[in-house]
C-alpha cells in the first residue's frame, strides 16, 4: 500500500519521470505525451468512460459541496444559490447538540477502534502457534464468517440476541437473578453494544491480515531463539510482535486517522428514539438534517466540517507515526 | 534435541521437539482461548439457525437455544410466499450480477492503463483517484449528482453512484503489473496486435483469478449493502432485499396481512412474524455464506495484493 499511496505525497517529480521511454534520449513531457497518445490512443479511450465516473461522482460532488456556504435554493442550482459564508457552520456550532455530536462521534469510534485493534492480533498470534491442521483451519473459517454478513443482518441479530423477552442474553443473565434489561433501549448500552458486535464481526478478517504478516517472518528467527532457550511467550514478545508491526502501525493509523468519520450505516441502524442521547453521531445527523428536513445546505456544511477534520487527523496521525516507529501510509 | 531439529522440516519442527512444561501450558491456554473464540463467534450463527427451524410458538416463549424445538418450516414457507420479499430477492439479484458486470467492466478499463509505464499521466490521475478515498463531498452534494442525472428512483442508482472501488482499482492494477511483463507487450505489438486486443487477448485471459476476486468483492458488497437504496430509492418496488430486511427486522413493520379479527389469529401472526425474522436473516445471508468457504482464500490472497508494496 505504501508505495502505491506515494504519488498522493509529491506528485510532480515522479509524474516527469513517468513518461520518460526506456532507451531513447529524453525528449520533452509534451512530445512523449503527444506521441504516447498517438501510439496508445486506444488506452486513451478505455480510460474515459472510467474517468469521467471518478469526476461526476466523486469530483463533482466535492465542488457541490460550495452550498455549505450558500443558502441552497433547488429552483437555482448549487451555483446560483446565494452566498451565506460560514453563517451555515456559525449555527451549527452554536447548536447545543454540536457538542453532542461531536462528543459521540469522537468516543464511539475511540472505544471502537481500542477494542478492534488487539483482538485480532491476538487472535492471529494464538492460531500462529497452533500447529493442528483441522482445528486451525476451523476457527479461521468460523471466525472469519460474519465478515461477510451484512450490516443490516448483523444489527437484526443482534436486536434479536440482545431481546428482553426473546433473546438468550438476558436468559443467560436471569440464571444469575439479574432482571432482563432492554439493552437496546439504554442510551448508555449504545456504544457497547455497538463496538462489540463490531468485534464480532471483523476480528476474523482482520486477524487474517496479521496471520499473513507473521508467515512473512523468518522462521530461522524462531530457530535461533529456540537454541537460545527462548519460552514460546518469549518468542512471541520478541520475534513475533516486532515482526507485525508495521502492518499493526498501518492499521491504527488507518483506524485513528479515521476517528471521526465512522459509519452511517451500523448506527443509524442500532438507533431508536430511546437511545439516541448517545447513537445520534455526526452521519446520522446529516442524514436527518439533510434528507429527511430537506435543510441541504446546513447538511453539507456539517457534513464537509467532518471531512475537513477527518482528513487532518488522519494526515497528523500518520505524520506522528511516521515520527515514531518509521511506518506509515506513504512511507 | 539438535539432532532431532536437524532431521526434520522446520514446519513439523515445533511439535517434534520436547516441549517444556511453562510451554506446555502457554498451548493448553492457548488452545481453550480459541475455543473460546470459536465459541463466541458460532454460538449467535447456531442460535439464529435453530430458532428460524422451530415452531413459532416455541420462538416466541423464547424456548430455542442451540437445537430447533418443534422443527418446522413454515417461516420458511411464508418467506418464499411473501411476495416483497421475494421481489426484494430479485432485485437484489439484479443489482448484484447486473452491478458486478458494469463495476468489473469499468475497474478493468481504469486499472489497465494505469498499470501501464507508457500512459501518460497515470500518477497524477492515481493520485486524484486516492485523493477521493481521503476526502470526499458527502452524503447531500453527491445526492445532488444523482438527481441532476435524474437517476433518483431508478435502477441505475444502485449501480452507478458506487461503480468503482478504488482500492479494487489498486488490487487490478498491481496484479497487471506484476504480472504481465512489458516484454510480453513489445513482443504482441510485433505481431501486429494493438493495445485493446492484447488486453483481451493476453492480458485478460491470464488475469482470471484476480477478476474473480474483484468480481465476488463487488457482488458481495451489492448484496449486502443497503445505504444507497436508503437514500435514492422511494419505490417499493425496487427496492433490494436489504432494505426490505431491515423494514421487517429493525423497524418492524409486518408485510403479512392484517385484517384478521379474531385474537388467536393475531397472537399466530405475531408469533409468525417472531420466526420470520430469524429465517430471513438465514434465507438473506445464505447465498454470501455458501460461496464463501470458497473464496475466502482468495479474498485474502487479493487483499494482501492490494496490501503489499508494489
Amino acid at each position: 500500500m505504501s508505495a502505491t499511496l506515494k504519488p498522493a505525497a509529491r506528485p510532480a517529480p515522479v509524474r516527469s519521470e513517468a513518461v520518460r521511454p526506456a532507451r531513447i534520449p529524453r525528449p520533452s513531457r509534451w512530445t512523449a505525451a503527444r506521441r504516447s497518445l498517438r501510439r496508445h490512443w486506444q488506452l486513451y479511450l478505455l480510460i474515459v468512460v472510467p474517468l469521467a465516473y471518478f469526476v461526476i461522482f466523486k469530483y463533482v460532488p466535492i465542488a457541490n459541496a460550495v452550498i455549505a456556504f450558500k443558502n441552497y435554493s433547488p429552483v437555482k442550482g448549487p451555483w446560483g444559490s446565494e452566498w451565506v459564508g460560514f453563517r451555515n457552520f456559525e449555527l451549527f456550532f452554536a447548536n447545543p447538540t454540536f457538542w453532542t455530536l461531536v462528543k459521540n462521534t469522537f468516543l464511539l469510534s475511540v472505544y471502537t477502534v481500542l477494542a478492534s485493534f488487539p483482538i485480532p492480533i491476538i487472535l492471529a498470534i494464538a492460531l500462529n502457534e497452533i500447529r493442528n491442521g483441522r482445528f486451525k483451519k476451523t476457527v479461521q473459517l468460523v471466525t472469519y464468517a460474519p465478515y461477510f454478513i451484512s450490516t443490516v443482518v448483523v444489527v437484526s441479530m443482534t436486536i434479536l440476541v440482545l431481546s428482553p423477552r426473546l433473546g438468550f442474553v438476558n436468559d443467560a443473565i436471569g440464571l444469575f437473578g439479574v432482571p432482563s434489561i432492554d439493552f437496546l433501549g439504554r442510551p448508555d448500552y449504545f456504544r457497547h453494544i455497538y463496538v462489540w458486535s463490531d468485534v464480532w464481526q471483523t476480528t476474523g478478517y482482520s486477524a487474517v491480515i496479521y496471520l499473513a504478516a507473521l508467515s512473512g517472518i523468518d522462521p530461522a528467527l524462531h530457530e535461533s531463539a529456540r537454541i537460545d532457550g527462548a519460552s514460546r511467550l518469549q518468542r512471541i514478545r520478541h520475534v513475533d510482535l516486532p515482526g507485525i508491526m508495521p502492518t499493526a502501525v498501518i492499521i491504527l493509523v488507518l483506524g485513528v486517522g479515521n476517528i471521526m468519520s465512522i459509519g452511517f450505516e451500523k448506527a443509524f441502524l442500532l438507533q431508536n428514539p430511546l437511545n439516541t442521547a448517545q447513537s445520534e453521531i455526526i452521519a446520522t445527523y446529516v442524514y436527518k438534517t439533510g434528507l429527511l428536513n430537506a435543510d441541504f445546505s446546513m447538511a453539507t456544511a456539517i457534513g464537509l466540517f467532518n471531512s475537513v477534520l477527518n482528513l487532518f487527523l488522519l494526515l497528523g496521525v500518520n505524520f506522528a507515526a511516521k515520527r515514531i516507529t518509521g511506518n506509515g501510509l506513504w512511507s | 534435541m539438535t539432532v532431532i531439529a536437524r532431521t526434520t522440516s522446520r514446519r513439523s519442527e515445533r511439535t517434534t521437539i520436547e516441549e517444556t512444561r511453562t510451554d506446555k501450558i502457554f498451548l493448553t491456554g492457548v488452545k481453550i482461548m480459541l475455543w473460546l473464540a470459536l465459541i463466541v463467534v458460532a454460538v449467535p450463527l447456531i442460535y439464529i439457525v435453530a430458532n428460524s427451524f422451530s415452531s413459532p410458538s416455541a420462538v416466541s416463549a423464547g424456548r430455542v437455544l442451540l437445537w430447533p424445538i418443534e422443527p418446522s418450516v413454515k417461516a420458511y414457507q411464508e418467506a418464499f410466499s411473501d411476495p416483497l420479499i421475494m421481489k426484494g430477492y430479485l432485485n437484489s439479484f439484479i443489482y448484484a450480477i447486473g452491478g458486478t458486470l458494469i463495476s468489473v467492466t469499468l475497474t478493468v478499463a481504469i486499472a489497465y492503463p494505469l498499470s501501464r509505464r507508457t500512459f501518460f499521466g497515470r500518477n497524477v490521475i492515481m493520485s486524484l483517484l486516492i485523493f477521493t478515498m481521503l476526502f470526499s463531498g458527502g452524503m447531500i452534494p453527491t445526492y445532488l449528482v444523482v438527481q441532476d442525472l435524474g437517476m433518483l428512483n431508478t435502477r441505475w442508482a444502485m449501480v452507478i453512484p458506487s461503480a468503482i472501488g478504488v482500492w479494487q482499482v489498486i488490487i487490478a492494477r498491481t496484479f497487471f503489473r506484476s504480472t504481465i511483463p512489458d516484454e510480453l507487450y513489445e513482443a504482441a505489438t510485433i505481431d501486429g496486435a494493438s493495445d485493446l486486443r492484447f488486453l483481451w487477448s493476453i492480458v485478460l485471459p491470464s488475469s482470471k483469478p484476480v477478476i474473480a476476486v474483484i468480481a465476488l468483492m463487488y457482488a458481495i458488497f451489492q448484496w449486502n449493502s443497503y445505504f444507497d437504496a436508503l437514500v435514492y430509492l422511494k419505490d417499493p418496488g425496487l427496492y433490494p432485499l436489504q432494505i426490505v430486511l431491515r423494514n421487517v427486522l429493525i423497524l418492524n413493520t409486518l408485510t403479512g396481512s392484517t385484517t384478521t379479527t379474531s385474537l388467536a389469529q393475531q397472537l399466530e401472526q405475531q408469533q409468525l412474524a417472531n420466526v420470520l425474522k430469524y429465517a430471513l436473516i438465514v434465507i438473506s445471508s445464505l447465498p454470501v455464506l455458501i460461496i464463501y468457504p470458497f473464496v475466502a482464500r482468495h479474498f485474502t490472497k487479493g487483499v494482501m495484493v492490494g496490501a503489499v508494496k508494489g
